[in-house]
């Protein structure tokens, strides 16, 4: 079994960043400008990065495959990002939001990767307050604060509850004005489809211009991927439609490890599946739970009712509502992590207390709050001195419009109920991946020139992230983390001189890819591409998803074997390679999603633990919490493709010295 | 939430790419469940055409949340179909009755040439904004991020021209296929923050001069473009952009 090296520098915690920084080789201005970085993806991590290293004087290309790289997924986001600024004066620190970050991700996560993380956090939200992102403020006109899961501090700033959205436009700003200046060549509607190694190192890419179906070869001197996460392995999740998993993939089928594959995120607050026909689900913000009281009925007879339209959620008395989290959890109530809130939903639901027609959803409901918290507070800031239910809920509405408008409209949009009047029905649904492509603290995969930055990489989150953790991952790595420490690869590549794609390295990976287009196209057999993703789907939800046990995960992985090969033998791709085709773009991604599925099913049987996310139902304590093993399984598991199906594992141990690791309690 | 199924006519717009003329095809649609999304629509029709040999309707799309901007249909003469304020992707089948016929057509704009049936090329708005929809910062400049209060009022304001997708709804919707809401929404988020009035002037001159080499029409103030914008955007953004475009000349 080989070390894997992660690079973390000496010293004490809180000064490796600041020593490493100052000492790590630099490029001089001349230099950069002959050397050549591509971005797979332009989302926040790769849109910063892009805009960052293009600042330096890099030559930088970035690729996505919208027709727009304001388009990518980041922009979705909704609630908010995390920052260390301690401006609400509550006894926020960088060391606390380590700390939280740490346990939240349930001891998993690298100590030095998380506390440069928190250390940075702060300059983000000046870079994004600079470049205009018109962050909520108070009326005093600073910058307003919200809590989110987790933490007991409020530090997540916001934009309504599109945040993320405000935060890449602000990254593409930056990222079109050195598209302007001629720094960065941006190619949209194109998919990276092969990494071009040579000598050892990534030396380039291979793409699909998705309008003419053309490929194309690309050199750098280092390949950066930002090509975000692999939820749609689910088929059902919160991703957007064309998110994949392809430019990671290929990237380990070249030799890069893969870092724990079964950590995904399950998040608690999603809109429930409504029917076959579905083919996204959509997320309600985290921040939703500043507000929002979770309830299921007390009493079984009255979830059976409410299920069978008997009775209405409003008319269930007070006394007859079971606050199920603010029960188990008094110190966080609704504000528990991500992996608790969710399994605790599922734990109400399997116990017959869902309140839709499926038996699986909860109720998020804000009318306590709307009458109760803002009603008054405005009531009396109008000098109302006995206001009427009816002023309450008016005034209430408005604020809470104001916060979380255009959440409560998309769910009213989806589902036809006025959240305003009924409290929303939720469950969990697949929403992020904290396991990703291996990275050393230099953000470096296995293979050298090869980075990945943001939700491609494992780094950070360990076994489970944070609410408003992922933006502030993606523009720390691009803003602030790989402008240096691609610093240390590039000074010895300055005497490198561009490679000319006519190599015979890129003619091979060309032809490779070529032969695989061809292979789906000729398959022409009876079933969709979306089918075979909808098996694939529905095998990862039920063995692979919120709760796991071994004789599922085996079974799981035969499933997908079969699948896979049903799919190379029955897939039906219509149209040609020759032009602008979706089904055979999805065609490529969901033969990589059939093999990354087994990945994580042969992750998730061999981590015989329960941490975060991943909740093995042979480990759990007797109150039901996630039992972890830290004896045995304190570990990065990264793992190497021999070939399709079969992998070697190899650890990097996890060091805790500056946090004492203990069982996560947030009761 | 109570769920019907109903029978829809489809006549959509197919044009194998940009070089071929283009003509409706019509597929009649059954048993459509009134839960069912718009595109969820356009997915159970494809997978049909699929399964009889058939080429799928190529249609731009991809967070399905209404906010990336990505989807683009143009639904019975309308951008984003009949609702105010929603985007293609989610608008649902309840809002559709029984038995009705519904035309889907691709943005059209001069500046927006069909790429695939109703697949459009929009990158002409991400040539505007590299023209100057910036605030020209490099990473590491910035002071503390609460060293410069802004007012709420203007604060909000800047907010909500900035929730604009991108999604070109506004062009297709005008009759002139203008692009000044684009444009302006981005003039006054970054005209109304005092780190964006340093380069004002430039931002609104460089803007305005790469919109029209875009070959994106006049703007004659019909209104269609608020009317049918999904994300609300006013028209006094086209008000403020045209007084900064004019003291931007006169300064010049």
């Amino acid at each position: 079994m080989s070390k894997l090296d992660a690079k973390i520098p000496e010293g004490p915690l809180a000064e490796k960043w600041t020593k490493y920084r100052s000492t790590v080789p630099l490029v001089n201005p001349a230099n950069k400008r002959s050397l050549e970085i591509i971005i797979v993806g332009s989302g926040l991590a790769g849109a910063s990065a892009a805009a960052s290293l293009a600042e330096l004087g890099y030559k930088v290309k970035v690729f996505c495959f919208q027709d727009s790289p304001r388009r990518a997924h980041s922009i979705a986001a909704q609630g908010g990002i995390n920052a260390a600024k301690n401006y609400q004066n509550d006894g926020d620190s960088v060391y606390r939001l380590f700390y939280d970050t740490i346990k939240g991700g349930d001891y998993r996560a690298r100590e030095a990767n998380v506390y440069r993380l928190a250390s940075v956090s702060a300059n983000i939200i000046d870079q994004c307050v600079a470049q205009g992102v018109p962050f909520a403020r108070e009326y005093g006109g600073y910058l307003s604060n919200r809590s989110f899961g987790g933490t007991q501090v409020q530090r997540t700033f916001y934009a309504a509850g599109q945040t993320g959205q405000q935060l890449l436009l602000g990254a593409y700003s930056a990222l079109q004005r050195q598209v302007g200046l001629g720094t960065v060549k941006m190619y949209a509607r194109h998919e990276m489809l092969e990494i071009v190694k040579i000598e050892g190192k990534a030396r380039g890419i291979i793409a699909r211009n998705l309008v003419t179906g053309k490929l194309e070869r690309h050199f750098g001197h280092a390949v950066l991927l930002a090509s975000g996460g692999y939820g749609n392995v689910f088929f059902l999740s919160t991703n957007a439609m064309g998110s994949n998993v392809t430019a990671a993939w290929k990237a380990h089928k070249q030799g890069a490890f893969f870092g724990n594959p079964c950590f995904t995120q399950i998040h608690p607050t999603c809109i429930p599946v409504s029917g076959d026909h579905q083919s996204k689900l959509t997320l309600m913000s985290e921040s939703l739970r500043n507000d929002g009281r979770i309830w299921v009925p007390k009493k079984i007879e009255d979830a059976k009712a409410i299920r069978e339209g008997k009775l209405k959620p409003n008319d269930i008395k007070e006394e007859d509502r079971d606050y199920y989290l603010e029960r188990r959890y008094p110190a966080f109530g609704n504000l528990v992590p991500r992996d608790v809130a969710s399994r605790a939903a599922k734990e109400r639901c399997d116990a017959g207390y869902g309140v839709n027609a499926t038996g699986e959803a909860v109720f998020l409901d804000f009318a306590y709050n709307m009458k109760e918290k803002y009603g008054r507070a405005e009531a009396t800031k109008r000098g109302i001195t006995n206001p009427t239910e009816a002023q309450l809920k008016e005034l209430g509405k408005a604020v809470v419009a104001e916060k979380y408008g255009n959440l409560f409209d998309m769910y009213k949009q989806i589902t036809g109920v006025d959240p305003y009047e009924e409290p929303m029905q939720i469950y969990p649904a697949v929403h992020y991946t904290m396991g990703g492509l291996w990275v050393d603290y230099n953000l470096m995969t296995t293979v050298p020139g090869l980075y990945a930055l943001g939700e491609a990489n494992f780094s950070d989150h360990g076994a489970n992230r944070l609410g408003a953790s992922a933006l502030m991952q993606g523009l720390a790595d691009g803003y602030f983390v790989i402008p240096y420490t691609i610093g240390a690869y590039l000074a010895n590549e300055i005497r490198t001189k561009a490679i000319p794609t006519d190599h015979p390295a890129f003619v091979e990976a060309e032809k490779n890819v070529q032969e695989s287009i061809d292979k789906l196209l000729s398959i022409k057999g009876t079933k969709s591409v979306d089918s075979f993703h909808k098996r694939l789907g529905k095998i990862m939800w039920d063995k692979c998803g919120m709760a796991r046990n071994a004789e599922g995960l085996k079974q799981a992985i035969q499933e997908i074997k079969a699948l896979r090969e049903e799919f190379w033998k029955d897939v039906r791709v219509p149209g040609t390679a020759n032009e602008l085709n979706p089904e055979l773009e999805k065609a490529g991604r969901v033969a990589d999603f059939l093999e990354l599925g087994e990945l994580m099913c042969v992750d998730a049987l061999h981590r015989n633990e329960s941490c975060g996310g991943h909740f093995r139902e042979e480990y759990q304590t007797e109150d039901g919490e996630a039992l972890r093993d830290d004896e045995n399984y304190a570990y990065v598991a990264a793992w190497e493709m021999k070939e399709v199906g079969n992998w070697e594992l190899h650890k990097e141990e996890l060091k805790y010295e500056n946090i004492k690791i203990a069982q996560r309690s947030y009761k | 939430m109570s769920e019907k199924k109903i029978n829809v006519t489809l006549k959509v717009w197919r044009q194998k790419n940009a070089n071929d003329q283009g003509r409706f095809e019509t597929y009649d649609m059954k048993g459509v469940s009134t839960d069912m999304s718009f595109l969820e629509m356009f997915d159970v029709l494809n997978e049909r055409l699929i399964n009889e040999g058939k080429e799928p309707v190529a249609f731009d799309h991809d967070c399905r949340e209404g906010i990336c901007g990505m989807c683009s249909m143009y639904i019975n003469g309308r951008p984003h179909g009949p609702l105010r304020g929603v985007t293609t992707c989610q608008l649902h089948m309840r809002s559709f009755n029984d038995g009705e016929t519904i035309v889907v057509e691709p943005w059209r704009a001069k500046a927006f040439p069909v790429i695939k049936d109703l697949v459009v090329d929009r990158s002409a708005f991400d040539r505007v904004i590299a023209a100057g929809g910036f605030i020209s910062v490099n990473t590491g400049n910035a002071q503390d991020g609460n060293t410069i209060p802004i007012p709420k009022e203007n604060a909000d304001k800047a907010f909500a021209a900035a929730t604009c997708i991108g999604c070109g709804a506004c062009v297709a919707a005008c009759k002139n296929a203008s692009a000044m809401l684009f444009v302006s929404a981005k003039v006054s988020q970054l005209a109304l923050l005092p780190q964006g009035r340093v380069e004002a002037t430039d931002r609104v001159l460089n803007m305005v001069a790469k919109m029209d080499e875009e070959n994106f029409g006049n703007c004659t103030n019909t209104g269609a473009c608020e009317a049918e914008c999904p994300k609300g955007i006013s028209l006094e953004n086209i008000a403020r952009m045209n007084r900064e475009f004019l003291v931007a000349n006169l300064k010049k």
